[in-house]
Formats: C-alpha cells, sequence, structure tokens
C-alpha cells in the first residue's frame, strides 16, 4: 500500500466526522473533505448521499472532477440549489466548511476580515452559513491551522457557535458542531460550557504544536487524554487513490517540513 | 401571442438612475452578462443591484455604477473571490447588505408572493443583523420562538438570462441548475430575460422536457436574442465558462488603467446591440 501521508489523515479523520449520519445529505467543501466524504460513503457510511459537487446527486464512487458515469457511478437524484435549501432547512443534511476564522466556543468566519462596514479583506460573503449552522450538523475543516485562524472572537459571526446558539434559545435546537478538523489535529465541544478541545494530534504533531498555532484557551486533556488521529487501512488507502489519483489532497494539506 | 423582442439596448434603457435592479444566475453561471454590458453603455448610475453575485456585480461595482449591492456572496467559481467586488467592499466604494443564502431565496419568495415578510430560521443568532440593520424578528405565535422576519426583494427592473426562449417570453434552462431565475422575474416590475436562441414556441420542446419550461411568459416584460449572451460566464449545455476571458476580467482589478482598457474593448464588442 501507498505509505500514509498527513493528508491522508485528514481525509480519514473528516470520513470519521460524518461516522452514524446514516441516510443524510453529505455537503463536504474543498478537495480534502470531499475525499473524506466519499471515503465514508464507500466504507462505514453507505447510505450518505453525495453530489458531483454540482446538481447532481451520484451513486458510486466518484474520483475528483469526475462526472456521472466515470468509475462505475450512475445518477441516482438531482439537486439544484433550491433542493439544497429545502433540504437542509428539513435537517438532513451535514455540512463541512471551510473557516477563515474559528473561535473556542465554535463560531465561524468566512465573510470579511476587518470592520464590517470596511473590511481589511472582503472574503467570500456569509454565503449559507447561518442557515446551515442553525438548521443541521457543521464539521469545520482548517488545511493550515495558526493563531489567525483559530482566534478568541471572529471578525464577523458567518457560522453560529454554541454561545451564539445558547443565545437563540429554542429555535436554535438543531444546531451542532460536530468536529473541526486541522492539518494539526482534530477538535470538539463536549463540556458543558462546549468550548473546543482537542481530541487528538495527527501523527508526528505535539500538543505543543496545536496550542502554538491556537489563539485561545484550548482544552487540552482536562476533560480526557489526548488522543492519536488513526492513518488510514490499507483498503481505506486503496479508495482514496482511487478518488483522487491525482493526488490533489497533497497539495491542499503538503507533507510537514522535516524537524530540523 | 405579442411579439416581446426588443434589443438589449432596449432592455438597459428600462433602466434609471437610482433603480433597484436584479440579476439571475449564480456566481460565473448563466449570468445575463449581455443585458449588463447594454447597462453598462447608458449613463445611469446610483443603482441598487441584487444578485447571487458574480461577475455582474463585480462590473457594476467597478465602473461605480452600483451604489449599493444587496448579496449572500460574490464569487467567479473558478477564481473563489471576485476582485472587483472585494475591491469596492475593501474601498467602501459602495453600500453593503449581506444575507444568508437561504434568506435570499426566501426573500425572492416573499418578494413574489407578495408577502411583507417569511420566517426564517436561517439568520439566527448571526451577524446578518449587523450587515442588515433593518432586519427584525418576528414571534411564533404558536411556539415560544422568535424567528427571523425576511422582508420580501422587489426589483424595478430584473435581468436574466436563458438557453431557449419564443417571441412570447417562454423561458427555458436547459442547464442541470435553474438556480432562482423564476422568482427574479417575479419580483420586477419590468422583466428582461436574454436567450441564447429565441425560437418558435413550437419548437420548444425539441431541446429539452415540459420541467425545462421553467419561465411563464406572464413575468416577462422582454425577450432579446443574445447568442453568446452568458459572455464568459457558463451557459451549459450550450457552452461551459470561457476560463481565460475570466481570467483576464479578474486580472484588471489591480490596475485601473488596465481595467479601463479592458471595459473599453468590452463594451466594444459586438453583442446583441
Amino acid at each position: 500500500m501507498t505509505a500514509p501521508r498527513r493528508a491522508d489523515v485528514c481525509v480519514v479523520a473528516l470520513a470519521e466526522c460524518f461516522r452514524g449520519d446514516g441516510e443524510l445529505f453529505a455537503s463536504p467543501m474543498g478537495t480534502i473533505p470531499t475525499i473524506g466524504a466519499r471515503l465514508a460513503r464507500a466504507t462505514f457510511e453507505p447510505d450518505l448521499v453525495l453530489t458531483d459537487g454540482i446538481a447532481t446527486a451520484v451513486a458510486g464512487t466518484l474520483p475528483l472532477g469526475g462526472a456521472p458515469g466515470d468509475n462505475g457511478t450512475v445518477v441516482e437524484g438531482w439537486m439544484p440549489f433550491r433542493t439544497v435549501f429545502d433540504t437542509l432547512w428539513w435537517g438532513r443534511r451535514h455540512v463541512v466548511m471551510g473557516a477563515t476564522q474559528v473561535d473556542r466556543r465554535g463560531n465561524q468566519n468566512i465573510a470579511c476580515i476587518g470592520d464590517w462596514e470596511r473590511p481589511k479583506a472582503m472574503l467570500l460573503g456569509m454565503r449559507g452559513a447561518p442557515g446551515n449552522t442553525i438548521n443541521h450538523t457543521t464539521s469545520y475543516w482548517v488545511p493550515k491551522q495558526s493563531d489567525r485562524v483559530f482566534v478568541e472572537a471572529v471578525d464577523f459571526v458567518s457560522g453560529l457557535g454554541y454561545d451564539r446558539a445558547a443565545a437563540v434559545g429554542g429555535a436554535a435546537r438543531f444546531h451542532e458542531i460536530r468536529a473541526v478538523v486541522s492539518d494539526l489535529g482534530v477538535f470538539d465541544f463536549p463540556a458543558p460550557d462546549h468550548t473546543m478541545r482537542l481530541v487528538s494530534v495527527h501523527p508526528g504533531v505535539s500538543v505543543g504544536d496545536v496550542v502554538a498555532a491556537t489563539g485561545f484557551d484550548l482544552d487540552v486533556g482536562e476533560h480526557a487524554e489526548v488522543g492519536v488521529t488513526r492513518t488510514p487501512t490499507a483498503a481505506e488507502m486503496d479508495v482514496i487513490e482511487e478518488i483522487d489519483p491525482g493526488g490533489l489532497r497533497y497539495r491542499e494539506v503538503p507533507d510537514p517540513e522535516p524537524q530540523a | 401571442m405579442a411579439d416581446k423582442t426588443v434589443s438589449a439596448g432596449d432592455a438597459a434603457a428600462a433602466v434609471r438612475s437610482g433603480m433597484t435592479v436584479g440579476i439571475g444566475g449564480w456566481g460565473s453561471r448563466r449570468k445575463p452578462m449581455e443585458l449588463v454590458r447594454a447597462l453598462l453603455r447608458t449613463d445611469v448610475d446610483d443603482l441598487t443591484v441584487v444578485s447571487w453575485g458574480g461577475p455582474d456585480l463585480g462590473l457594476l461595482c467597478a465602473t461605480k455604477k452600483a451604489s449599493t449591492v444587496h448579496y449572500p456572496f460574490c464569487t467567479l467559481d473558478s477564481i473563489p473571490l471576485e476582485p472587483h467586488f472585494r475591491k469596492a467592499r475593501q474601498d467602501a466604494a459602495v453600500s453593503a447588505i449581506e444575507w444568508d443564502e437561504g434568506m435570499f431565496y426566501w426573500g425572492l419568495t416573499a418578494g413574489s408572493m407578495r408577502l411583507p415578510f417569511l420566517p426564517s430560521r436561517a439568520g439566527l443568532g448571526s451577524d446578518v443583523f449587523r450587515s442588515d440593520p433593518r432586519l427584525r424578528t418576528v414571534a411564533s405565535p404558536y411556539t415560544d420562538e422568535d424567528l427571523v422576519a425576511v422582508p420580501p426583494l422587489r426589483f424595478d427592473v430584473a435581468f436574466v438570462h436563458v438557453n431557449r426562449a419564443d417571441a412570447a417570453g417562454n423561458g427555458q434552462i436547459l442547464g442541470a441548475d435553474p438556480y432562482f431565475d423564476d422568482l427574479f422575474c417575479k419580483c420586477a416590475d419590468a422583466v428582461y430575460m436574454s436567450a441564447e436562441a429565441v425560437v418558435p414556441t413550437a419548437a420548444l420542446l425539441d431541446a429539452g422536457p415540459l420541467p425545462t419550461l421553467r419561465i411563464n411568459r406572464m413575468a416577462v416584460t422582454g425577450v432579446v436574442e443574445a447568442p453568446g449572451g452568458a459572455g464568459f460566464t457558463e451557459c451549459p449545455p450550450d457552452y461551459g465558462r470561457d476560463e481565460a476571458a475570466q481570467k483576464e476580467y479578474a486580472a484588471t482589478a489591480r490596475d485601473p488603467d488596465a481595467f479601463d482598457a479592458w471595459l473599453a474593448a468590452w463594451l466594444d464588442q459586438d453583442g446583441a446591440r
């Protein structure tokens, strides 16, 4: 088998986000989340609904950039944007979004850096993040963790964290931030006050590395031991190769620099 | 049935300074670029532009036609951040209203239904209330919860681009995603629809099945035949995105002189005038 690299560990960590989801619409944004969701369906979550990234629900294992029909895949449904909104309001969806900033309570910003009125850097806009996070399960993918991404407070709340959801009250009862996966580790929010906890570090990463790349007070083991993210099995590596034969994942997360 | 065919210039002439214009499509996908080009040839300004933002929004910002932009995002898809729009936002050259995507869909729905608002869970707890301080919540009369009261989107004029149309204004969308163009048409006082081809009514079903007839002539004021009318944005199955042309457009955001030169050449191109 091909020896697993950092990006492959990230793929498996993203796949694990979908474990237990059953029959719902998985919406991964980004290269590694897309490989992860397709890996999850090809292995332990066979009932996930996935699209080609455009408007077609596809059965089978679709390679990145592929069209229905490739690799023996077939069209199983129609998923234009209007249906995406209908589905997410219905709640049968788990999205993995990016986060230019994410804070200790899981608030996410993809809209702008700096002041809203005159941003230092205008980003995508809030897109569907407010509606996604209040309607169904959300996870986040951060391909390059740093203390500029993991911040004390986000500049603009696109996706709701646990404090914002609590302030909303009953209408936010479907809110769940399942996990945050970065190039360094996996995080979740199990504490009663829902502050971010380090679940596992990827092989070769220390807890100190993660803390150094975090701009807030991270829970690094007050509630449980920090584990090591599992590496893909040989069978999983075969599926990952089938989905991403060109190795685009290694461009999203390059191999770490060797320690000096 | 009336023949509603007009020129792109006639369609653009319906827009006057200070109006609100809704533009269909999504990002850099099936945008009515020929109608936008015709609009850029006029001297109107101070427009409020409402759009699932793509190069339409970027261009109307860069040319200072837009004084207010209302959007849930602005992207060129293959180039994630629309550089002309970014520049306008970062220079505070336009007023901005940014909504959640689902709220935007709901605003179009409320507008098309002539309702004062529709309740929405999307938006609650987020900074959408910072980007649009007019927004209010409404108490559910049945349960103990408050929801966002999404106001209707209404336009003086809407522009959409479709694959086929007949002269009476029946529009056919052949791509995999019809986006929300039918709702844009129902939210506007005047609607101009460009089409890759204007065909006899009897020929509409030659190109695709009944559900592709997304836009009914009741909602259309004028029809513009505009082959290639989505410009460099994609218009499947007729054509994909012209990535090279889009890249060229995007690169001009760094240099006003380069943009002026690009714009002059673009406006000079022979579209469906």
